[in-house]
């Protein structure tokens, strides 16, 4: 195997290692667009970075965390719903990113490379922060595991049993925006909203608990990027989007399996 | 005697205000251990937020309350609905916050009559059934207090008065206090020790049959509730299973009032 083939195809299995759980709470959470906000806000972190010379990384992390701060104080207020307040803060962040992106004129954004990133150009440096901050992430969600379950399961009952439940829904956000912050360099927004989203809908009917589902969408997750990267080269097609197109297959075959076993 | 006099929450003074509207006004109340008290009210009554301040979830502007030390709590929230895409069985949710064995777990679901629920996936109970299971796991946490949200809520109408036997019976078998939220007095007046009648600030306070002849809380819910609950006052025969079946009636059940349809 090549080598930028095998950091690929680690790189891309190192990031289902973490979508798969965080993704399941996405799904369950209903919070496919509050991913996609983040993702449309990192835009404006790219541009931060650059303006302030400091590491795009850093530069995304803080403008997702703002994100979720600004979203979470108007949340407070109860006027609109936060579908409607997503839909504002997101595309005023991408608006202001591209602003930000066309002004400074220094700055050569490669538009393209942010949306589908290129996870055939790995390098070793970025599995570094792939497994290091993928552990870092795991631990977290590990540790937040057992709240984060029970809030959403029922976030009233959750907080009469002492869950303190405004906490530990921000530490998750938080958790997003950094899982955002670390992968969207290395494999683009679509794949990291599209590993976090699509690998647990597939994984759903054959879980019986949450757990199963997890660990049933990481094992999807490896799958779609193995299978992605091998269509990649067999038809010398972009990679990342090969990697969607298996996952979106693999979620296919869920919902065909379930009408074959005749369950409903 | 002393022991069922125990004082759980003892409450006075309460107010609250969000966001410029009063919710609590002047609110107190008192539960003990073994005593069932029926929080009443229309929509907005500030029940559910009177319960939160109880139990310490929510802080009043002013007034206080005591609760005993260590007091273990058993909620029912007033809805629960789990999301299709959240695999969740019964076994599962039992063991969402605690860690009880597989013994306990199948004991407290026979005390809540849904013995056979265990593996299950939460979505697919029934209204009654779902109450149940949630009862179940509320006992797990060996509650000194229940609190119950609007229990009955898409439970049909037998379910509904099997519902409040049952909480009765789990009362007397375990000496717990019991809040109940209800916009119904119908089908608990035979069951609860003690209503109160809140609408924002407390309008009327007693025994169920005082509270239903008071004043306040006939402007409140109307003659017509007084006059059905005049009406439906009936005495029962039989019982109904969960399942729906025909059982006897024990003696010291036999007189209770009733709303059916």
């Amino acid at each position: 195997m090549e080598d930028f083939m095998f950091r690929g195809l680690m790189g891309g299995v190192g990031v289902a290692m973490v979508t798969g759980p965080v993704g399941c709470f996405i799904v369950w959470r209903k919070m496919a667009y509050f991913g996609n906000s983040m993702a449309h806000t990192a835009l404006l972190g790219v541009a931060i970075g650059f303006a302030f010379g400091v590491d795009l990384r850093l530069g995304i992390l803080i403008s997702c965390m703002s994100l979720t701060i600004i979203l979470v104080l108007l949340q407070s207020r109860k006027t609109l719903s936060t579908d409607t307040l997503l839909g504002i803060l997101a595309h005023m962040a991408l608006a202001v990113g591209f602003i930000a992106v066309s002004v400074l004129e220094t700055l050569r954004v490669d538009l393209m490379g942010y949306l589908f990133g290129d996870i055939l150009a790995i390098g070793a440096l970025d599995l570094w922060w792939i497994y290091l901050g993928g552990a870092g992430a795991l631990g977290v969600l590990a540790w937040l595991w057992r709240g984060l379950l029970a809030v959403t399961v029922n976030e009233e009952l959750a907080s009469a049993e002492g869950i303190p439940t405004f906490r530990v829904k921000l530490v998750f956000m938080f958790l997003i925006a950094f899982i955002i912050a670390v992968a969207m360099k290395l494999i683009g927004i679509l794949l990291i909203i599209s590993m976090l989203i699509i690998p647990p809908a597939a994984a759903r009917r054959f879980s019986k608990t949450p757990e199963q589902m997890a660990a049933l969408a990481v094992l999807a997750g490896i799958v779609s990027v193995g299978a992605g990267l091998w269509a990649s080269l067999e038809w010398n097609a972009p990679a990342g989007p090969c990697i969607v197109v298996a996952a979106s297959a693999l979620f296919l075959f869920s919902y065909a399996w379930e009408m074959i076993a005749g369950r409903g | 005697m002393n022991e069922a006099r125990r004082a759980l929450v003892t409450a006075a003074n309460l107010h609250l205000r969000i966001g410029g509207t009063t919710i609590l006004h002047d609110v107190g109340l008192d539960i003990s251990a073994g005593e069932i008290l029926t929080l009443i009210g229309p929509n907005g009554a500030g029940k559910t937020t009177l319960v939160r301040v109880l139990l310490g979830l929510l802080k009043p502007d002013s007034g206080e309350v005591r609760r005993k030390e260590g007091l273990s709590v058993g909620y029912l929230p007033q809805s629960f609905e789990v999301d299709h895409s959240l695999p969740l069985t019964v076994r599962r949710l039992l063991r969402l916050t605690q860690k009880p064995s597989p013994e306990e777990m199948e004991e407290s679901l026979e005390e809540v009559g849904a013995g056979d629920l265990l593996d299950h996936p939460v979505q697919g109970l029934s209204g009654g059934e779902r109450q149940r299971v949630l009862l179940a796991r509320a006992l797990l946490r060996d509650p000194e207090l229940l609190v119950l949200d609007e229990p009955i809520q898409n439970v049909d109408v037998n379910g509904q008065n099997e519902l409040y036997r049952l909480i009765a019976k789990i009362r007397d078998a375990r000496g717990c206090g019991v809040i109940l939220i209800s916009h119904d007095l119908h089908l608990v007046m035979a069951f609860t020790d003690q209503v109160v009648c809140l609408n924002r600030h407390i309008c009327c306070t007693g025994h169920p049959e005082a509270v239903s002849k008071n004043p306040e809380y006939l402007a409140l819910f109307g003659k017509h509730a007084a006059e059905s609950l005049a009406i439906y006052t009936h005495k029962h025969d039989h019982v109904h299973g969960s399942e729906g079946e025909i059982l006897p009636i024990e003696p010291e059940e036999a007189r209770h009032h009733h709303g059916g349809a």
